[in-house]
This record gives C-alpha cells, structure tokens and sequence, in this order.
C-alpha cells in the first residue's frame, strides 16, 4: 500500500515527472551529487531491526516479567495466560478466548500511534516506498494519490491513536513506580532495572507530548491563542517538544527495545539486577 | 515589418513595485480596465527590498505624532527643496493608507494593546514606522499582490476571466511611451522578455511607477530593474524631471564580500540600538551632528544611550540622523584612513541588544549577514559604507494628481516621480509615498482616461509610425555589426540597418562591458562627493559611452536574451546619467542628496530653485554618433525654476529660529 | 563611491571552477561545460553573471535583489533546488564540477528561466483574506502572540522551490490540476490562522476546502519543502501538518464534531 500509488509499466513514449515533455531536457532522474541515499538506507535498516525484534518478542511470548520489571511490550498484559505480576498491569480482559500472545493486544496501540505519526509516515514514505527517495530524487511510481484515498485515508486516525497512547504511557508509568520494589515486592528499592524503566517512559512520555495531534489538541486548534493564555503556553511547549519530534521518536522506539531487552536478560537469567539500594 | 500586437485598455500601469500596484488598485476600483507591465515576475519588485518600514503618523507609540510632525520632519530632512504640496500630502493621507493595507490582509507587527507596532528611524521624531520585522518591503508588495489576485477573483466570479479588469504584463518591457500628433498619450510599446515578441497596449492613461536609476552606479543597493526607465520613457515623450542632482547614498551597505558590496543593511539596526564605530573604536557620529541638527541631536553617549528607554527627556543619539550626514561622516571617516579592513566603518549592534533580541528584531539582517559574508551579527559587529540607494529627482508631476507636467495622460509616482522628498529622503518615507502617490496617479489616471471619451471615439489614435521606429530602434542591437552608425535619431531607422554604409569596421560593443564602464564613471565621478572638473569628466565620458552604445551588439536570438535586454537598456541609464552629471554640476551648494567638495555650504538662495530637465533633442532617441563633434553636448538641457513658496500655514509649523537656516530674508517677510 | 577604492582586480585568491549548465529550450538541450573564475566571495550567481559577462551573453537567468529577498534566481545546483544568490562557492570543493539546471518541475522557457505560470495560477485559486465587515479601517486590533504563526508564513519570498521539490508535482505532472503545492497549502493555512479573517461569515471553511479544493491529501508530509526554503520556514510542521488537524477536526473526527455542537463552538 504506502503511498496510494499503483505500479503501471512505464511506456517508453510518454515519459513522466521530470521528464515529462516540455520540461528541461535531462536525461537523470537526479543530478545529486551527495550521499541522498544513506539517510533512506539508514532508515530501513533500523525500521526493519526493531521490527524484527519486536516481532520476535511479542511472539514468543515468554521472558517478559522478571519482577518486579514487566517488558514494556507486554504491558498491560490483557491476556488469561499471563504471567503473575504482583500489583502489575495484568488484567483478564480478554478472557480465555484470546490464544495468541498478550503482547499482540497492547502492542496495537503503540504501533498504530507510531505507524501514523507524522514523523514515521515521512521517514517509511521515504525509505521504504521511495515516494520520494530523497529531495528532488524522481520516485520510481507512475501515479500517486497520496493520503487521499482508502487505506491511507486513513492516517487521520492518528488523534485516536494518541489518546490512546497517553493511557499506554500511563501505564508505563504505573510499571516503573512499581519497579521502585525489589524481587520480593518490597518497596523503597531501586535497581538498575528502575532506571531503564524510568528512562524509557520519560523518553516514551516526551515522544507522545511531542506528537503533532497533541500541538493541535493542546492549542494549535485555536484562532486567538490571546483568549486562551495557559493553553497557548501550553502550546508553546509542545510546540519546542514537537521540535524534536524525530529525535525523539528514535529515542524512545530505541529505549523501548532496550527496556525490553533488559528484561528479556532478566527473566531468561542470563544477567541479575544489580540493586542500587 | 510584421504586425504587431495591439491591445486596448483604459489605464497602463509601467511598473509593479508598490507604487504600480497601488496605482493598478485604485484604477480598477474606479471600474477602468487595468494593465500592468513589470519587467520581473509579479511580486518580485524592488519593493521587497524594504525593510524598515512605512512612516505613518498613526501615533500608537507615541501618542504625540500627527501629520504636523510629520511633514516638518519631511520638509526638514529634504532641506526645505520639498514639493510642499506632496509633503503635505503624504503626511496626511498616508496614516489611511497603511490602514487600509490590514484590511486587505497585511499583518504588521502590534502593540501592546494590538495596534500596529511602530519604531523609530533617522529623521523621525517620533517612533513611526509601521513594520513587520525587517521585512516591512515584501510584506507591503505581498499584500498589494494579494488584493490584485482578489479583485481579480472578483471579475472572475462576475465573467468568468480573471483578467478580463486587471492584468498583470509580468517580464515585458516598455521601451516608448506612444503619442497621438495632438501631444496626448496613446498608448505604449513593449517587448516581452520570454520571447522578445513585440506588442502595443493602447490606452489614454499611462502611470509610470518603474522605481529608481541606482543600477548606473557601481556601489548599489537596487536591483538590475533599476535602470532609470520611467525617468527616460518621460525625457522621451517630452516630460522633464526634476531633482536629478540629487541621489540618496544610504550610509549602511554591506562593503564585503565584494561580490555583494552595496547590499543594503537597514536603517533599523540604528533605530533598534545599533552604533557607528570607527578603526580606533570611536563613536564618531557625535563630532559630525551639523549645526541646523544640534539642538535635536544627544551630545553625549549617555543621553543618546539613555534616549531608547526615555525618549521624552532626552535626545537621540546622532547615529539616527538623516542618511545624507550619516553617509557623508562615513565617508569622511574613512578617508582620514579610521576605516575598517574592508573600507568601511563597524556598525555594531552585538555589544547593545542580547542575541535573542537582534534575531527576533532584525531576522533578515542577521540571515544575509550569516549567509553571505559569515559574519554573525549577534556576536561581531558588521562592516558598511555608503551605497547608492535612491533617487530623489524624477518626473515633473503637478503635486495632487500626479500628473507628469506637460504630457497629457501621464502620470509617475514613487521614486520615478520628483519633488516629494526634496533634496535626501527620509527612511520609511518611501513605502508610504508609495502607497499615496500611487493612490492618487491610479485615480487620476482613471478619471482622466474616463473623460477622455471611456472606450472609442475620444481616445488618441496609435501612430503606426511611431509603432516602426520602436520597433526598429529595438531590434538595432542584432545588427550592430552591420554598420555602426545605421539609424539616426530614433524613427528613421525602420529596416534600413542593413543597407547602413558599412564603411565603419568597427566592431560591436559588449553591452556587458559598456554597462560595467557607464557604472564605474558614475560612481567615481558622480558619487557621494563631487567636484566641477570630475562632473565635467564624466558628462565627456558619458558622450562617449552614448557613441559606443549605439554600437552595442548582441548574439543569440530575442528569447529571454539578458545581453539584448541590457543593450536596451543602456539607452534609459545613459539619459538619467546625463541629468543627474549635468544637474549636479550646476547646482553650487551641497545640500542633501548633493555633496560639493567645491561648495561645501547649502546657499539659501539655491533653496527654492528646481533644477528641470528636458530633452535637447526632441526627435528622440540618441544621436548619431558622427555628429558628436562636441562631447559635452549632450541630450539633456538644462534650466532653473523657481519653486512656489511654501503656504504660510505650513511655515507657521516651524520655529521661526528654525526657518531661518533654510529661507532667503525675502522668503521670511514675504 | 569614494569611500573605498574599487580596483577591479580580484584578491589573489581566485580560481577557475568547472562549470557544467544547462542551455536550450522547451525544444531540447543539454549541458555545457565552462570553466570560469571564481574570487573570495562569491556566490554561483556571481559566476552565472561572469559567464554572460565574458563567454555567454545571451545565457538566460532570472534574477532580482542578489540578496535572497525576491525569490527569482530560484534554479536546481548540483540536483538540489536552490537559489543561485545564496549558493556560496565556498560550499564547494574547487576540483568539483558544480552542475546548474533550471528548475525541473516546471516547463523551460530558456537555459536556466521556466514557466512558473502554475504557482500563480495556484495563487489565484486560494480564496483572499476576507475583511471583518463591522470593523472599519484603522479599528483592526490584534494581539502579537495571534499574529506569529502566519506571520511566519508570510516570510515567504515566493521562490517557488518548495513547488519545484514537492514529488506530487515534480514526479507527477497529472496532479498539478489538483494539487496547491506547499506555497499555497501554506497561505490557505495562513488565511485559516489569520486572526481576523472572516471567510467563515460568508461560509467559506478553509479547513474544509483545504482538502477538497486545494489537494491537501496529495501531501505525505515528506517535508522536501522544508528542507529547500531559504527563509527556513517550517513549512510541514507549521503550516501543513497543523491544516491536516485542523481538516481532520471538520472531516474525521466526531468528537470535535459533536463538540462544537453541543458547546456552539465557533472557533
């Protein structure tokens, strides 16, 4: 799907985009001379690792509590078969009816959030459909359409997906005051583990506020920001957050693995929190 | 010959800076269907080369302003030779015209209580410049773009053609304005750049608001377009200018790289704090304040530090006077060898204002200066000298209507029309002159094509002649090789370039070449200072720079060829070159715009003396070159006027103390 | 001038550039080269006006205020739209062959001049500012903080190289018919922001018509706009990401919808 656009076979005769007639006659479908293509590449490679390794994880459906950590991929863990995490984020909702793993539940909202964030639709547009490759480099498609049309009409769902990933990022920071406690479930602990947890959800909180449905909802949707002074304070912060909305969304997509991963250590054994105190 | 195109429309706008435009608005929303013909893309005019802002005495600062303060400031900083009708004018009308801009869609920077903001300049008591950042220029030419697309949208909605009341010619050029035998306007010639296709709008109003002459001077902050052609097209079709002695060097242009040396740096970085230091660190505009300014000037760095927070119980700092002193204490500081590396002087606003302050303030200086010469002006200072910025001669126009005096169905307003800002222009007086005089040409413009007979039968008839002779004259460069002198005086020259004698071999000259030497002369020989025998030196080189360029060829074909456009053009700079050389000459005084070393005194009898320029030769066009046996006659003669006195009311503004520095004794008893 | 004496000859630190740029006409062309000198300074302008000056005088550039103030040298160096009056030549290597095409996603007229006859055909079809009837002249009254964000969208120096570097139109000529582009996009966001337009009073809703009208959907936000303004206006994240929220509020979100009303919300 991507970018709406249908895959003709080009015919010889009518040429397009910049070479369409009438335009200056070049040959090239770029005449970029610098390294356009490191950023695309760089993109793909780590979109694909983490989706690999997050597909990996949520399907295993294993080692993802160690207490008192909870993988931030398997929270809440809305599943019958989860694993017993004391005073942790584990509801039945589902019942016994869902067979697959709990993570598959969760894990739709953050991917949604993502999947249609402003910044990530740039970057796979880019990388991964080369619609365009790069700035001024020709697109390999014959026609395009752009968000106009169903599926991808559908990124203006991103709002919802929002919403719903400010209750994830709750939740998250429900799981990391719960890593204030050892292994015993006794509190006024902290571990190396707390750290990882604390730096993920602030990095996670961070990359939500600074979503560009936020800037709307929080001010951006107003006319006169004069009539409304705290709401457009409130937009101006979001407004320098939403700055660094890409840099963010890296961080916290890879602070989100690494969180993971940790725990994945933990509860395969294969390291043992070190206890600050 | 071919046909050529002929188009009928009421009024003809030349020009589509904001003069033009403002003009194009006014005639349309008398109901007169309205051309425009700009030589760049609609919108790119030179008018987005503004920055600091549009005088009006709105008096949201400083609720003291009106248009008394106003026109004294004018009258003061053009040393009384002002048309005092215009001053007057302008003051008054133009706090209406900056309104009425919002209500098209400009958004100006506000008060605290949601007024437009206004800040001060040099030569304005009271903070009065309307702005949006630094960038008050393009605001200004975007919002009077916008409303043509919106009355266009109208007639859109009416008939179905946007351009059925109001279009844009954009990239033509008018190289004659054509007369009917009874001396009134018929209509006007042009080409269009793309494709160098000839085309003839008639029409019995012509408005010329095609800006200033700066691109005959080497140092320049104007752009290619400046190149005097409202000022020639008026010689030509007999009109005279005024004033043409006197050019305005605004003091701060950018000096380095020289690739951009001229490029202007605005007056705000004055008004918003900025200093003027020489090589020895020196704040040397204090030793330079002239007498007629020493009681409104701060003598001490104190005070004028102290006047940006305090304005009522103290003076401003002398940085901030009128651009003529300031350019001409530049030029002093560098010649006594206190310059910087580059040959200018530091204007250092890095050490006044945090580096917040600078960017939200000045975002368009501290951009061109990152840009393009590396230089970061929240932390160094920046290196300027004087550059040739404006002119304040222009068109001879009856005050009121904008009328260019003499031809019939003429206008001009903004810089290629004289008299409204006297002998030096104050900063932020442009944009609002602008906006009034284009006004007031637009609709006298309409008024007059309406009486002269709507559509039809009254209306002057296009000469087809006069059709011939422009298009020959256009079309000399191509043949340039074919012999030299084919083609005397512009008409007769109709087909016959290829059956010239031959006899000369001469080769043709590079337009290129002849522009870069026309640029030199006036820039050495007619610049910020001038001396008798330099001036004389130049009206020589000018009759022969006027031999060569009847000579000038080009290569290539008529589609958008710069070298044939600029052989064209050489014509227009050549004649204004010749007023502003012959006019500075005469004139023996400094006043303004106009620096004699000879006469370094203003002469309150020159006071009220206009010096008019006309065409010597009435046919046209230049002469032929074998008939230059004297290379100080020239195509422009000469002659004084004396200028109406200023209406008792208006003097009773000043200070009789004050009246005295400019008046003649007989002046003051009359 | 007589404040410093122009010599004429260059610092000492001049060299000769290859050049290769593009000549011809909507019939066809091709590239050529030139090798031409370069001095301290300057800028690819300069050079393009060296080689009229001394090898190519009929070479057809457009060109205004040479200080980034007009936006006509608008032209593509070395593939990235860019405009030729703020191209420093220190930005290149000197043994670079520095490659000057007109703009790529418009019709050429002649070597490096196009017709951008489609931006102002755009223009036209953005609905203008409407006045506020009740308020007269001189009455406007608007707070600093309202007017920021189109004030910041009327930096705009109308270049037209977000139009050139946007893919919809660039890639696609098929979509110039319903497609704004970014320029336009932008101004109706600055029309919809305007803190005193009244479009609404006589039932005109940018918001709306931002999509329907003026092709919003066509963006995907890849943000090559942003990335050639030579103001550094931030063009997807101010002006075109914020009118897609402000669409979604009227087209696809019944919150809002339901919202406005029950609380009569007209804002």
């Amino acid at each position: 799907m991507a970018t709406g656009t249908t895959e003709r076979p080009p015919s010889p005769d009518q040429p397009g985009g910049v070479r369409a007639p009438g335009r200056a006659a070049i040959k090239a479908r770029h005449l970029r001379t610098d390294r356009w293509w490191v950023q695309p590449t760089a993109t793909v490679a780590g979109l694909m690792a983490f989706i690999i390794y997050s597909a990996w994880r949520a399907l295993i459906n294993d080692d993802y509590y160690a207490a008192p950590y909870v993988s931030p991929f398997y929270s809440p863990c809305l599943g019958s078969d989860c694993v017993d995490m004391k005073g942790g984020p584990n509801f039945a909702l589902f019942g016994d009816w869902w067979f697959m793993s709990p993570a598959a539940i969760i894990l739709v909202f953050p991917l949604g959030f993502r999947f249609t964030c402003y910044y990530y639709r740039k970057s796979y547009y880019r990388s991964f459909w080369a619609s365009p490759p790069s700035c001024a480099v020709a697109e390999p498609h014959k026609t395009y359409t752009g968000e106009n049309r169903f599926p991808l009409i559908l990124q203006n769902l991103h709002r919802y997906f929002f919403y719903a990933a400010l209750v994830v990022a709750a939740i998250l920071t429900y799981d990391a005051i719960l890593g204030f406690r050892n292994s015993d479930y006794e509190w006024g602990h902290m571990g190396l583990g707390t750290l990882v947890l604390w730096a993920n959800v602030v990095l996670i909180w961070l990359y939500t506020l600074s979503c560009h449905s936020c800037r709307h909802i929080v001010g951006g949707r107003l006319r006169h920001f004069s009539k409304h002074p705290v709401r457009y304070r409130a937009w101006g912060w979001v407004g320098k957050l939403n700055a660094r909305h890409a840099q963010l969304a890296w961080a916290s997509l890879i602070s989100v693995g690494l969180a993971d991963f940790y725990v994945f250590l933990l509860a395969s054994g294969a390291f043992d929190d070190p206890m600050l105190f | 010959m071919t046909q050529v195109e002929r188009q009928q429309w009421d009024v003809v706008v030349v020009g589509a800076g904001g003069a033009g435009l403002r003009a194009a608005i006014e005639a349309r929303e008398q109901g007169l269907r309205t051309a425009v013909i700009c030589k760049s893309l609609f919108g790119k005019a030179h008018t987005v080369m503004a920055e600091g802002g549009i005088a009006a005495s709105m008096g949201n600062v400083n609720a003291g302003d009106n248009w008394q303060v106003h026109f004294r400031d004018t009258m003061r900083g053009g040393k009384f030779l002002n048309s005092w009708r215009m001053a007057e004018l302008h003051a008054k009308e133009s706090p209406d015209r900056v309104w009425e801009l919002e209500t098209w869609g400009a958004l100006f920077d506000r008060t605290g209580d949601g007024k437009i903001s206004q800040r001060n300049f040099g030569g304005h008591e009271y903070p009065r410049l309307a702005h949006v950042g630094d960038r008050t220029g393009l605001e200004l030419i975007r919002t009077l773009q916008q409303k043509v697309v919106a009355l266009q949208q109208e007639d859109f909605k009416a008939d179905g053609d946007y351009e059925s009341r109001i279009k844009v010619f954009q990239e033509c050029t008018v190289t004659r304005i054509l007369k009917a035998p009874d001396g009134r306007v018929s209509g006007v010639f042009c080409y269009e750049r793309e494709s160098g296709r000839f085309f003839v709008i008639e029409a019995p109003s012509v408005v010329l608001a095609t800006g200033g002459i700066g691109k005959s001077f080497k140092v320049t902050s104007n752009s290619w377009e400046y190149t005097g052609d409202g000022h020639a097209l008026a010689l030509l079709a007999g009109a005279s200018l005024i004033n043409m002695e006197f050019v305005q060097f605004h003091p701060t242009g950018m000096v380095w790289p020289p690739s951009v040396k001229g490029i202007l740096v605005t007056e705000s970085v004055r008004g918003d704090g900025g200093v003027l230091r020489n090589s020895e660190g020196k704040r040397f505009m204090f030793d330079y304040i002239p007498d007629v300014f020493k009681e409104k000037y701060a003598q001490s760095e104190d005070e004028g530090d102290r006047w940006y927070e305090d304005p009522d119980n103290n003076r401003r700092p002398p940085e901030l006077l009128p651009r003529d002193e300031v350019a001409r204490a530049i030029n002093s500081e560098v010649k006594a060898g206190r310059g910087s590396p580059h040959g200018g002087v530091f204007l250092d606003v890095s050490s006044r204002l945090p580096a917040e302050e600078i960017k939200r303030r000045l975002p368009s200086m501290h951009h061109q200066f990152k840009e393009l010469a590396d230089v970061d002006i929240t932390a160094e200072p920046m290196e300027v000298g004087p550059t040739c910025h404006y002119v304040m001669g222009g068109v001879d126009v009856d005050p009121d209507t904008a009328a260019a005096v003499g031809v019939p169905g003429l206008f001009a307003a903004g810089e290629v029309a004289g008299g409204m800002h006297g002998s030096n222009r104050l900063g932020g007086n442009s944009l609002s002159d602008l906006l009034v005089f284009g006004r007031r040409a637009g609709l006298h413009a309409a008024e007059y094509a309406r009486d002269a007979g709507g559509s039809g039968a009254g209306r002057a008839e296009v000469d087809e002649e006069q059709i011939a002779a422009a298009s020959a004259e256009a079309l000399r460069p191509f043949s340039a090789e074919a012999g030299a002198d084919a083609g005397a005086a512009g008409g007769e020259a109709a087909g016959e370039a290829g059956e010239a004698d031959g006899g000369g071999a001469r080769p043709p000259e590079n337009p290129y070449t002849l522009h870069q030497e026309l640029q030199q002369a006036m820039n050495n020989l007619v610049g910020i200072i001038r001396r008798d025998a330099e001036m004389s030196e130049a009206l020589t080189r000018l009759g022969d720079l006027r031999v060569r360029a009847r000579r000038a060829g080009v290569e290539g074909h008529r589609q958008f060829n710069p070298g044939w456009h600029l052989a064209l053009d050489m014509r227009n700079m050549l004649l204004v070159s010749e007023c502003v050389a012959r006019a500075a000459r005469e004139r023996t005084e400094s006043r303004g715009g106009h620096t004699r070393d000879d006469f370094p005194a203003m002469d309150r009898d020159w006071r009220k003396q206009n010096l008019v320029c006309r065409l010597a030769d009435p046919a046209g066009g230049a002469l032929p070159a074998a008939d230059v046996p004297d290379p100080e006659r020239g195509q422009i003669r000469l002659e004084k006027r004396e200028m109406p006195p200023i209406r008792p009311d208006l003097l009773d503004l000043f200070e009789k103390d004050e009246l005295v520095k400019y008046l003649t004794d007989e002046e003051l008893t009359a | 001038m007589t404040t410093a004496p122009t010599t004429g000859t260059s610092t000492g630190t001049g060299y000769t550039a290859r050049f290769k740029v593009w000549r011809g006409d909507a019939e066809g062309g091709g590239l050529e080269d030139f090798a031409v000198e370069v001095n301290e300074g300057e800028v690819v302008l300069d050079i393009i006006h060296r080689l009229q000056a001394t090898q190519a005088p009929d070479l057809a550039v457009r060109w205004n205020c040479k200080a980034g103030k007009c936006g006509s040298c608008s032209a593509e160096i070395n593939g990235r739209p860019r405009l030729l009056c703020m191209t420093r030549m220190s930005v290149f290597e000197r043994d670079e062959t520095i490659t000057v095409t007109p703009l790529r996603a418009f019709p050429v007229v002649r070597d490096l001049v196009t017709n951008v006859g489609f931006n102002y055909e755009k223009a036209r079809e953005v609905p203008s500012f409407v006045p506020p009837e009740k308020l007269a002249p001189g009455e406007y009254r608007m707070q600093q903080e309202d007017v920021d964000r189109s004030q910041e969208f009327r930096k705009c120096i109308e270049c037209f190289l977000c139009q050139d570097t946007c893919h919809v139109v660039r890639d696609h000529e098929e979509n110039k018919q319903a497609f704004a582009g970014p320029r336009f996009l932008m101004r109706v966001a600055e029309l919809d922001m305007h803190p005193l337009d009244a479009a609404a009073d006589e039932g005109l809703d940018r918001k709306t018509t931002a999509q329907e009208e003026h092709g919003l959907g066509y963006c995907n936000i890849t943000k090559c706009c942003t990335e050639v303004c030579p103001e550094n206006i931030k063009i997807t994240d101010n002006a075109l990401i914020p009118l897609k929220e402000r669409t979604v509020d009227r087209k696809y979100d019944p919150l809002v919808w339901l919202g406005n009303k029950i609380f009569r919300r007209r804002e």
